[in-house]
């Protein structure tokens, strides 16, 4: 018995050795899976009330509210996402259901109420404005993974800092773009984008991160467009996790009829 | 009128079931807007009126829940200064006020939903093109500049839903046939068959409509499945021809009988929508196509696709076709002197869309082609959203056609612009 065990803890140090000896690599996917998890896949679902301002460099404000519905299959896998907008009443009762797509196109849909209509919408335009916000439609539902490499910099002691390059250069804007994320409970903290001249065109920022049914949760966030000087501030409220969503919801039927909790 | 007095009833009985603090509660969340709207001919037309839009209108929009269900009441209050007669006619969407939804929605069992009442209904893939959609279109407010979601008209109908993994079904009774708001000459000229020429005021479209309640119903049937984001369905419907397709001996304008079957489906292809919808129309009255009172059966196809050109900028493009069955005995049937249809009607539709100031400022146009009428429309249009409330929107509906009795042809001095104002609240 005594042999045995031995030789198990030896080829465990073994495995151990090897394991560090590709640390970068597995370092760097390890890091950047933990953050995507952090950033989207708190809990199995979750529901959020969010308020968002949107000021241009004029001063001028527009406000939108929404319900945002979300249920994930598994940590980084396919997820559903249902926003139900408030404001401003020319989209009231709108909907738009999202079935992010891990190994495809994401299929998206909105709803116009006043047509009873639905309305499928392709996923190449990801990388628009959300509600004329300087928030993008992957901000909503997240970035895929696999859709560029990563590095791990060096990081400070509360951060690592990971920068990340598109595999397909011409499907987005940005040529680069480098996130800060927290140590201790992985929640991306700040992204900084760079056009395709090299220069910083695009902040993201976490401004307060709160546990929530103990999971770390971004409560307020901003968005800089610093060639704009456009700013998006965003507010979310009465958030919860783990309500036990159906995946009926995230289905024509609730799309053409809101159910409760995205109404109230 | 009898209808408001119909809807009163229902509420009060919801109301009863429901307890009246409910009632009272529910309707805290109002919205809607006010809008002014304008519009001109651009083309002298010695039928119509100088101008094409004069209206302002109150929506007002409420929304509740009741006991297990929600009540929605949306309700257009309209000044409309190109009418004489202000008196309301609910059907027609005719008077000072223009009820747009007054429904009970709720589920009576996990796997149904059930909505009744005053709805708008659609379904369907096509873009402005309706194949298997046989739900009420406001051709109307259409060409006449109005906001698109005054394309459809309401329908007064009971529609039941039902769920599961395997298919969904949607059925639609409405007891009543609710026939769209068609081109009667009120407002916009039309090719006249029996005058031979184009018509408006002088010659307004007298029809005999079915309307027997329950005698003259239409039942209108979907069963669809999402196959991982491939959406397929099945339609079937039962009822009659939406706007005219036939004349009585007394020599109006009649809807006759129609019973449509039809398949439509909707994926993701290129990173873009792609759809294609058929149907197929069997004039139930005329069956052999040998009487030239009654339109033929057709075959209808479409296939479309959308995608965004470059950022920002979204380009839809769509075929579209109308084969008329039992030709043969449609040509030899017809009156002498009459024109006959070509028996394919051929439609290309392009429409884009440039959004630019953070979607405050949509442009887009959308033409329609028919390379076998030889005629056009186009349609376009400018948004502004000058802040979360206030809404400016200019735009023009033109049309031109080689022959005057082809669909698009036969509204070639109906051209107009028009503009209008919006706040919501």
């Amino acid at each position: 018995m005594k042999i045995k065990k031995l030789l198990t803890s030896a080829a465990l140090v073994c495995f151990a050795a090897q394991l560090s000896a590709g640390t970068g690599k597995l370092a760097v996917d390890e890091v950047v899976r933990k953050a995507n998890n952090a950033a989207y896949y708190g809990g199995d679902d979750g529901r959020s009330a969010v308020r968002m301002t949107i000021k241009d460099k004029l001063g001028r404000v527009r406000e939108r509210e929404f319900t945002i519905l979300r249920k994930d299959e598994s940590d980084g896998g396919k997820q559903y996402f249902y926003v139900y907008f408030r404001k401003p009443s020319d989209v009231r009762k709108m909907v738009f259901i999202v079935w992010k797509n891990i190994d495809k196109g994401d299929d998206r849909w909105l709803y116009l109420p006043a047509l009873d209509l639905v309305k499928r919408i392709a996923a190449s335009d990801k990388r628009t404005s959300f509600a004329g916000s300087d928030y993008m439609y992957e901000d909503v539902s997240g970035r895929g993974l696999g859709e560029d490499s990563h590095e791990l910099l060096e990081g400070t002691d509360t951060r690592y800092i990971i920068n990340n390059r598109p595999k397909d250069a011409d499907a987005v804007e940005f040529s680069s773009y480098k996130v800060w994320i927290d140590k201790q409970n992985f929640v991306p903290m700040k992204t900084e984008y760079l056009d395709k001249s090299g220069e910083l065109y695009r902040t993201v920022e976490a401004l307060s991160v709160e546990n929530i049914d103990d999971i770390p949760t971004v409560v307020k966030a901003r968005v800089t467009n610093h060639i704009s000087g456009s700013v998006t501030s965003l507010e979310f409220k009465n958030i919860k996790y783990n309500i036990g969503l159906k995946k009926s919801v995230f289905t024509e039927r609730y799309l053409r009829r809101p159910p409760r909790e995205a109404r109230k | 009128m009898k209808k408001i007095g119909f809807y009163a009833v229902a509420l009060f009985f919801t109301a009863l079931l429901t307890g009246f603090n409910a009632t009272a509660a529910a309707f805290a969340d109002i919205h809607g807007f006010v809008e002014a709207g304008a519009g001109y001919r651009t083309s002298d037309d010695p039928h119509e009126a100088g101008r094409s839009l004069s209206e302002t209108r109150l929506q007002a929009d409420l929304n509740g829940d009741m006991g297990p269900g929600s009540v929605i009441i949306k309700a257009d209050f309209l000044y409309d200064d190109m009418e004489d007669d202000h008196s309301v006619d609910l059907s027609g969407g005719e008077g000072w006020l223009d009820l747009r939804e007054f429904n009970f929605s709720f589920s009576p069992l996990d796997f149904m939903d059930l909505k009744s009442g005053r709805q708008i209904l659609t379904w369907g893939t096509g873009d402005m093109i309706f194949i298997n959609d046989m739900f009420p279109k406001d051709w109307v407010s259409f060409f006449s500049g109005r906001q698109s979601e005054y394309l459809k008209a309401p329908s007064d109908a009971l529609k039941m839903s039902f769920f599961s993994p395997l298919i969904n079904a949607d059925a639609v009774y409405t007891p009543q046939f609710d026939s769209d708001r068609y081109i009667t000459g009120e407002r916009i000229s039309y090719w006249n068959g029996t005058l031979g020429a184009i018509a408006g005021r002088n010659a307004v479209a007298l029809t005999e409509k079915p309307d027997d309640w329950f005698g003259d119903s239409e039942t209108a049937l979907r069963l669809y499945r999402n196959f991982h984001g491939v959406e397929t369905a099945l339609y079937g419907y039962e009822g009659f021809w939406k706007s005219p397709a036939g004349m009585s001996a007394g020599g109006k304008a009649v809807f006759p009988s129609l019973r449509v079957l039809g398949v439509s489906a909707r994926w993701n292809f290129l990173n873009g929508i792609a759809n294609a919808e058929a149907g197929k129309y069997d004039s139930m009255d005329d069956r052999d196509g040998d009487n030239p009172m009654i339109r033929n059966g057709e075959v209808r196809f479409l296939a479309g696709y959308e995608h965004e050109l470059m950022k920002n900028l979204m380009l839809s493009m769509q075929f579209y076709t109308e084969h008329i069955e039992d030709y043969g005995n449609y040509v030899s049937s017809l009156f002498p002197g009459v024109t006959a249809k070509d028996e394919n009607r051929r439609l290309l539709t392009m429409r884009l869309t440039k959004s630019a100031m953070k979607q405050n400022l949509v442009m887009s146009a959308f033409v329609f082609y028919s390379p076998t009428d030889k005629d056009m429309y186009l349609r376009p249009k400018v948004s502004y959203q000058a802040s979360d409330s206030l809404f400016f929107e200019t735009g023009a509906n033109i049309f031109g056609g080689e022959n005057v009795h082809t669909f698009f042809g036969q509204f070639t001095e109906n051209d107009n612009i028009y503009f209008r104002v919006k706040r919501g609240f």
